[in-house]
């Protein structure tokens, strides 16, 4: 239990997905600037995060891993070229079932991400908590408790950033610093903040 | 002629159309330093705060004096103490301050004067570093942008200077507030509108951007090649029963004569300071209360919970309160207008949450010996969706109560 504890906080504070590795920017950065979107958006990375890992790691083991394949009577074959592929593919097929639900019962959620949802399929760190897991040899408990900390910690990191934008609309901003400028500079110096878990041994 | 005639007398020359017109921000701070600004304020100041800005900053920077003198003696006295206990030492010492002091004063660390003589030729030279640095960035981007030069620089610069160890490079010294200044607050457009606190924004790029020096394992003294072991590190290694076996009690880790930054050593001076602030209700009680009882509800949740391994989590809540930076940053860094929560309820959960991640820092992170810079930047990340929550809540409580 204390192992899966301390994987958790690790992947949420330590190597936390937006602030430790900077990934996902361009959803980070694009719909940070309400709090209730923000949170929204945090949510819905959480939800896919906890299906898709746990869902490519029982690929990778049973399919794709050099010699995963032993229970078809095929011992020898290594498929795991095809990861990149099979990993992009479930998330697209889980991101369209989860927008198709979120469409049908809460509409407000669907409308307010907008073109974002479908873009979660292509955000680095859907795709990254994949890679992750792979890289890291995670099994299927491991990697279910990573899914949700990785998708924690970015939720938690977007909630925060629309927090900041959201107080810095009173902010006076020289003029070509003004959107983007400022947005990476915020992000700059909150990932400062978060550097107090770095080195944090569990 | 006066100096209220001759500031007049000097007046056209930096108004609109006059030669000088650029350097209207740097008159008037000049002019609102000496007398009450001729323009008074007839709505809010600052967006969410009612207080006139530039009294209360004044305020908080001489309710910093205390610290500050105590401080100044404080490096003296414990640079005299060492170089009395060694003659080679004192042979080898090559700064330029030393030569200085020796004119002014002599080296007998049982004489007020000649401490802090000492003290003053190394806390000064920060200082004025800090101040000209950050102020020829201030005067700069107020000239520029046309915002007026404000006094929240006066207790940035002080609360920077003072969290610095006295043998710091001074060069150092004026990347951090460059960096504090700029980043930290400049480019959010000035005063008030910045997310960071400023002062702990430079400390931390310094923190982070020179380890060597600044990592706080080591003693901070101004004695060249002199080293030992800091509280916290031997709180780390050992307990509380290597920091007293390393020569400190908790009586002079409170009264502050221990090694440390210039400010942050002696508890009793800051907690003067800051019940002035407390009592002239410029710092808020609640985050103050909260940032103590965060502290105390960790420190005794880990006391309970024990370990063998780390002594860290042995450490009572009054060692946490007296050693390392705790009392400075509870009294003058969280408490920042601007960066801290703004709501009631907020302010009590941002303290508590700064409490508790300053003892999580100090005892379960063994890459940072102290937390508190770390545990405030971290609390102003998150001020602002404490205070989303808040405001949420009460709309929310309010609605139910008019259905």
């Amino acid at each position: 239990m204390e192992h899966y504890i301390s994987l958790f906080v690790r992947s949420v504070f330590i190597e936390n997905m937006a602030l430790a590795f900077f990934l996902g920017m361009c959803t980070f950065i694009a719909i940070s600037k309400k709090v209730e979107t923000a949170i929204g958006l945090g949510i819905a990375v959480i939800v896919v995060q906890t299906i898709t890992v746990p869902a490519n790691n029982l690929i990778y083991t049973w399919l794709l891993r050099d010699g995963a394949l032993a229970w078809a009577g095929l011992p020898d074959v290594d498929l795991s070229f095809l990861g990149l592929l099979s990993y992009i593919g479930v998330i697209a097929a889980i991101v369209q079932i989860l927008e198709m639900l979120l469409d049908k019962f809460v509409p407000s959620l669907y409308n307010a991400l907008g073109v974002f949802l479908p873009l979660i399929t292509v955000n680095c760190a859907i795709m990254a908590g994949s890679l992750f897991m792979v890289e890291r040899d995670y099994n299927l408990a491991e990697s279910t408790v990573y899914g949700i900390g990785s998708g924690a910690s970015w939720a938690l990191a977007i909630a925060l950033l629309a927090g900041i934008r959201e107080k810095l609309k009173y902010s006076d901003v020289p003029e070509g610093l003004q959107g983007l400028g400022i947005t990476f500079i915020t992000i700059g110096l909150m990932s400062l903040g978060f550097m107090s878990f770095s080195g944090v041994q569990l | 002629m006066t100096l209220r005639s001759y500031l007049d007398s000097l007046e056209h020359h930096f108004e609109k159309g006059g030669k000088h017109e650029k350097w209207y921000a740097l008159y008037e701070a000049v002019d609102t330093f000496f007398y009450r600004p001729r323009l008074v304020t007839r709505t809010t100041a600052h967006v969410r705060d009612g207080l006139d800005l530039k009294r209360m900053m004044i305020t908080v920077w001489l309710c910093t004096f205390p610290a500050m003198f105590f401080g100044m003696w404080n490096v003296g006295y414990q640079a005299n103490t060492i170089l009395a206990g060694s003659s080679e030492l004192m042979a080898a010492q090559q700064d330029w301050q030393i030569g200085l002091i020796g004119m002014l004063a002599g080296f007998d660390p049982g004489s007020v004067w000649d401490n802090f003589v000492h003290g003053a030729a190394y806390f000064l030279p920060i200082y004025l570093v800090t101040f000209v640095v950050g102020g020829a960035w201030e005067v700069l981007f107020a000239s520029i942008r046309r915002h007026e030069v404000n006094e929240g620089f006066f207790v940035t610069s002080v609360l920077f200077a003072l969290t610095c160890p006295p043998s710091v490079p001074l060069w150092q010294v004026a990347l951090g507030i460059s960096f504090g200044v700029v980043i930290g607050k400049e480019v959010f457009g000035g005063t008030g509108k910045n997310f960071l606190n400023p002062a702990l924004t430079g400390r931390a790029f310094m923190f982070f951007a020179y380890p060597a020096q600044m990592s706080g394992d080591a003693v901070w003294t101004a004695v060249d090649g002199y080293t030992g072991a800091t509280p916290l590190a031997n709180a780390a290694a050992g307990g509380v029963d290597q920091i007293v076996s390393g020569g400190v009690s908790w009586m002079s880790a409170f009264l502050g004569t221990i090694h440390g930054s210039v400010g942050e050593t002696s508890a009793l001076a800051i907690l003067i300071g800051g019940g002035v602030l407390l009592i002239m209700k410029i710092a808020s009680w609640r985050i103050v209360l909260g940032v103590m009882i965060g502290m105390i509800a960790m420190s005794l949740l880990f006391n309970a919970i024990g370990s063998d391994t780390n002594p860290m989590f042995a450490m009572p809540w009054y060692w946490h309160l007296v050693v390392g930076g705790f009392a400075f940053g509870m009294m003058f860094m969280a408490t920042d207008p601007v960066s801290a929560s703004m709501t009631n309820t907020g302010k009590w959960i941002f303290g508590a949450f700064i409490g508790i991640m300053v003892v999580l820092i100090r005892v379960v992170n063994p890459a940072f010996p102290e937390g508190m810079m770390l545990a405030i930047l971290f609390g102003n990340l998150c001020a602002p969706l404490i205070d989303h929550f808040v405001v949420q809540a009460n709309i929310k409580r309010r609605l139910a109560r008019n259905v």
